[in-house]
């Protein structure tokens, strides 16, 4: 057995300052240029409810909002997030709050079941309906296919969405 | 109220949708090591040597192991079964002196940060000779090492006499059909972080699943401690299906290098490594020959087959091979059966269970078998099924047969009342005279059936214990496991319907080896048999005790009190006296009167249930689909999944588990499989390569639950649920693509890619 007896130091690489906001509040992050996003959430941040599947931008477990727009947490470096506004599955009910009316979608149509894409196709749905609650249900389709689930045949996922979309205000609030 | 059969709102959902889930990558410990295995990349070859030198060089980098370093470390071990001479085929934790297949452990190294360790694995230099690698199981066996051959062993059972049958028959029918390698792909790869608690010489391992005490106990065994100083713990599961929480190379070595390194020690799997190092599934061959009368009876069945287990034996043993042999003949009559099952290594990743073992293939092969039986005599494919079936009348139904080590006698079922309900709700009779229109008008559409039986509720015993704490909340502890299923809620339903409380306040406990003593975890949709049996009777014996103690509490006799949301009453004085139960669990607590004549204080009981044989759901499938002929796309245009469990708890999550199990049988039907070149290179290693269905490949899928035949063997007449969406989908789309081909048997192997319909198209137009 081989065992080295000291202590490298641990960050030979060059750390980088990084400025965002993460679920509305205002986030300073050092990190080395090739630390992903989602693993800046979760490691520097502790928001270990952005999940990642493959790290290769297939199954969208890690999905976020990136100044409204959904993205790979795993193909966004965290230095590309300098002053971007990000949302992660956490923001959408504040803790100790009721569910966010999508988040109870899920509950009430069994859209969960290891619950472990949750979290990416929350945020995906998030940025259909802010985008358009009223697109078709072809065009939510082929939205909701950039995501992988594995437990639910999407079955429960789709009618949740559609429910979402159904009650949605239509009206932006500000 | 009773719960049980409503589908109530899941339990478990709240923290996941919020994002406070406890998976394997979310759970950390202070000073933690990263490790990372470095894996071989040539399928078959001599490991000269492995120089570790400048890994150990690089930055955060603590500890480098090869397979020198933990050579004291016994191998993977598996679950004993009747096959004997598997132990030679097992798993080193790392290789040594040969590898054989990509991804197999050669070494590990342990760094400060996951990064660092991804860099030094980097370095780690492998010396190799490159030798021959064995792709084909059918092939003649190979050497696996200098002593033994590449064939650890044969299954066979068999009952009458198939040699006679095949003289007297109208026709012989022989087919060679092929089931491609697929697997289960959970969203969430697998992880394992150990530590080891000095203070008290505790092991523990976390991010588990499945089969938390068999590993605990196997761990301790290998690891020479005694299995009550190491503990399992279960958080979120991110998806089972039958991998994940087999005990693998990984699980060991971060046990071993928490001992040995005295700091906590993580390992989370990445994609690439978790599609070549997590097992794999179903890839088997068939020669399967069929004696048939004139009128399409089947007289016998002879099935040999060639099952490629990939490069070791794993925990799972031979069982794959051992039900596609003991549960090939479905839900029919076959006077004679003979099946040779041959159990081989190839240098391609190991394999074991993915949902619905064995069946899933079996259905394939015989379902292929009945339609050609159907095309040969000339009979209608729905009437060659219904000729064959075992009737109401003869259940419960003997077959001189066993699978998993217990002897198949089939429980309880109506096949043929199942598959007219699942004809009318089709629409077959008005799909067949659409199909004629279509095809008329140029369109390669047809339609398919599987029928099937599945097993459930694998024995041979469950316990759970339970108690009420003085709030009134039921605490379970069961040793069972979830995979995400919804276990949590099940149990609850039934431990509420079975004590008189709201399911909400019953708290499952499940997955953890430090709660209760036993276990047999979640695996062969035996937890709502088993560990739901278990729950029904300690929730009726708690009842018992609560409504004794009440009686004197109240000064009432204990007929008239009944508990109803968790309050004791009167029945006969709808204003009497009531009592919450946590107030009588208050007063067994210890040192109260009432306590000191109970063996145990506290109202809590432990129940157990036993069982000896498996419970058998049936189910029915059906297809429509239309071929594309310019690209050879499969359209799924509408599938029926009917499915009898004989007593659905949650009709919701029922449903859920037939969709989800669909999901996943049509991606090993039309999209998923691990492809390798010809030395042994895989050739899906993302999930781009990898296809997993996506919500546009979904057809509209409907599903019919139904509860004709509950299982008498428990007493709640439940079956498991968690395989029959799965089962026969292959079966199902290969019997609609066929008949969209022509009905001539064309379709032989799974997945049907597009490549192969545009050759079929082109074979029936040539």
């Amino acid at each position: 057995m081989t065992e080295t007896l000291h202590t490298e130091t641990l960050h030979a690489e060059t750390l980088h300052q990084v400025a965002l906001t993460v679920n509305g509040r205002p986030v300073r992050l050092q990190v080395p240029a090739r630390r992903t996003l989602a693993e800046a959430l979760r490691e520097e941040l502790g928001l270990t409810g952005t999940h990642l599947g493959c790290e290769h931008g297939v199954c969208g477990s890690c999905t976020v909002l990136m100044d409204g727009a959904p993205v790979r947490g795993c193909l966004v470096l965290a230095v590309q997030a300098e002053g971007c506004a990000i949302r992660t599955v956490e923001g959408l009910a504040p803790h100790g709050a009721a569910l966010h009316p999508l988040q109870q979608a899920f509950a009430d149509h069994h859209a969960v079941q290891c619950g472990y894409c949750t979290p990416g196709f929350l945020m995906l749905a998030l940025a259909i309906l802010e985008e358009d609650p009223d697109m078709t249900e072809a065009e939510m389709v082929e939205r909701l296919s950039s995501n992988l689930c594995r437990c639910t045949g999407y079955v429960g996922i789709l009618r949740a969405v559609r429910a979402a979309a159904a009650s949605w205000p239509r009206t932006r609030p500000a | 109220m009773n719960v049980v059969g409503k589908s109530v709102a899941r339990l478990e959902d709240p923290p996941l949708l919020r994002g406070q889930g406890a998976f394997a990558a979310d759970i950390s410990f202070p000073r933690q090591l990263h490790m990372r295995v470095v894996r071989a990349e040539v399928a078959h070859a001599l490991l000269v040597s492995v120089d570790v030198a400048a890994a150990l060089d690089a930055p955060g980098v603590v500890a480098v192991w090869t397979g020198e370093d933990v050579a004291a470390i016994p191998p993977i071990p598996f679950r004993a079964t009747k096959l004997k001479g598997l132990e030679p085929y097992c798993q080193p934790i790392l290789a040594r002196g040969r590898v054989r297949y990509v991804g197999e452990p050669v070494a590990v190294v342990f760094a400060e940060d996951a990064a660092l360790a991804e860099d030094a694995a980097d370095l780690v230099m492998m010396e190799l000779e490159e030798l021959p690698a064995l792709l084909d199981a059918a092939a003649p066996p190979g050497n696996f090492d200098t002593t033994h051959a590449t064939e650890p062993a044969v299954v066979r059972k068999g009952y009458g006499a198939v040699e006679t049958t095949l003289a007297g028959a109208h026709v012989v029918l022989e087919l060679d059909l092929y089931i491609g390698r697929h697997s289960g792909v959970p969203l969430e790869t697998r992880g394992a972080i150990a530590r080891h608690d000095a203070a008290t010489d505790t092991l523990e391992l976390h991010g588990t699943a499945k089969k938390q005490h068999w590993n605990r106990d196997e761990i301790a065994r290998l690891l020479g401690r005694p299995p009550s100083s190491v503990h399992l713990f279960e958080g979120h599961v991110g998806g089972g299906f039958g991998v994940r929480g087999e005990l693998y190379p990984e699980d060991l070595l971060v046990c071993l290098a928490a001992l040995r390194l005295g700091r906590p020690v993580k390992w989370i799997e990445d994609r690439r490594e978790h599609l070549i190092a997590t097992n794999h599934s179903r890839e088997q061959r068939h020669r399967i020959r069929a004696a048939v009368d004139a009128e399409g009876r089947i007289l016998s069945i002879e099935n040999t087959f060639f099952h490629d287990q990939g490069a070791y034996v794993r925990t799972h043993g031979a069982r794959v091979a051992d039900m596609s042999a003991g549960l090939l003949l479905g839900p029919y009559r076959v006077p004679a059966y003979r099946v040779t099952g041959h159990f081989r290594l190839t240098n391609k990743t190991p394999a074991a269970t993915y949902r619905a073992p064995g069946r899933f293939e079996g259905s394939f092969v015989r379902e292929r078998l009945m339609d050609a039986i159907a095309a040969r005599c000339g009979i209608d494919r729905i009437e060659v099924r219904r000729r064959n079936f075992v009737t109401a009348a003869e259940m419960p139904y003997t077959r001189p047969l066993d699978a998993l080590g217990t002897d198949v006698v089939l429980d309880s079922g109506d096949y043929a009342l199942l598959l007219d309900k699942a004809l009318a709700r089709f629409g077959w009779t008005a799909r067949q005279e659409e199909v004629a229109r279509r095809r008329a008008a140029g369109e390669a559409v047809g339609l398919g059936l599987g029928v099937f039986v599945e097993k459930s509720g694998l024995g041979p015993s469950d316990g759970v214990r339970m108690s009420v704490d003085a709030s009134g909340t039921v605490e379970l502890v069961t040793g069972a496991a979830s995979v995400g299923q919804g276990v949590e809620t099940a149990l609850a339903q039934i431990a509420a319907d079975a004590l008189g409380v709201d399911y909400r306040r019953v708290r499952v406990v499940r997955g953890r080896t430090d709660r209760i003593e036993f276990g047999s975890g979640a695996h062969a949709s035996r937890v709502t048999v088993m560990s739901g049996s278990a729950t029904h009777l300690a929730g009726l014996a708690l009842r018992e005790r609560a409504l004794e103690t009440a009686a004197t509490l109240l000064q009432a006799p204990r007929e008239v009190l009944r508990i109803e949301q968790g309050v004791v009453r009167r029945s006969d004085l709808p204003d009497g006296p009531t009592l919450p139960i946590g107030e009588v669990a208050r007063a067994l607590a210890p040192g109260m009167p009432l306590a000191r004549g109970q063996a145990t204080p506290g109202l809590t009981t432990e129940s157990w249930f036993h069982s000896d044989h498996m419970a058998y759901p049936y189910g029915v499938h059906l297809a429509q689909v239309a071929l594309d002929r310019g690209t050879g796309k499969v359209s799924v245009e509408h599938y029926l999944v009917a499915y009898d469990v004989g007593r659905a708890v949650n009709p919701m999550m029922v449903e859920g588990q037939i969709a989800g199990g669909f999901a996943q049988g049509l991606g090993g039907a039309l999209y998923e499989e691990f492809r390798y070149d010809e030395r042994g290179q895989p050739l899906c290693t993302t999930l781009a390569d990898y296809l997993i269905p996506t919500i546009a490949e979904m057809p509209p899928l409907d599903i019919l639950v139904t509860e004709d035949a509950p299982s008498p063997l428990n007493p709640l007449g439940v079956k498991g649920a968690g395989e029959g969406g799965t089962n026969a989908v292959g079966a199902a789309i290969a019997s609609a693509v066929d008949d969209a081909l022509g009905g001539r048997g064309l379709v032989t192997r799974l997945p049907i890619t597009p490549r192969e319909v545009l050759r079929m198209l082109g074979e029936i137009e040539a």
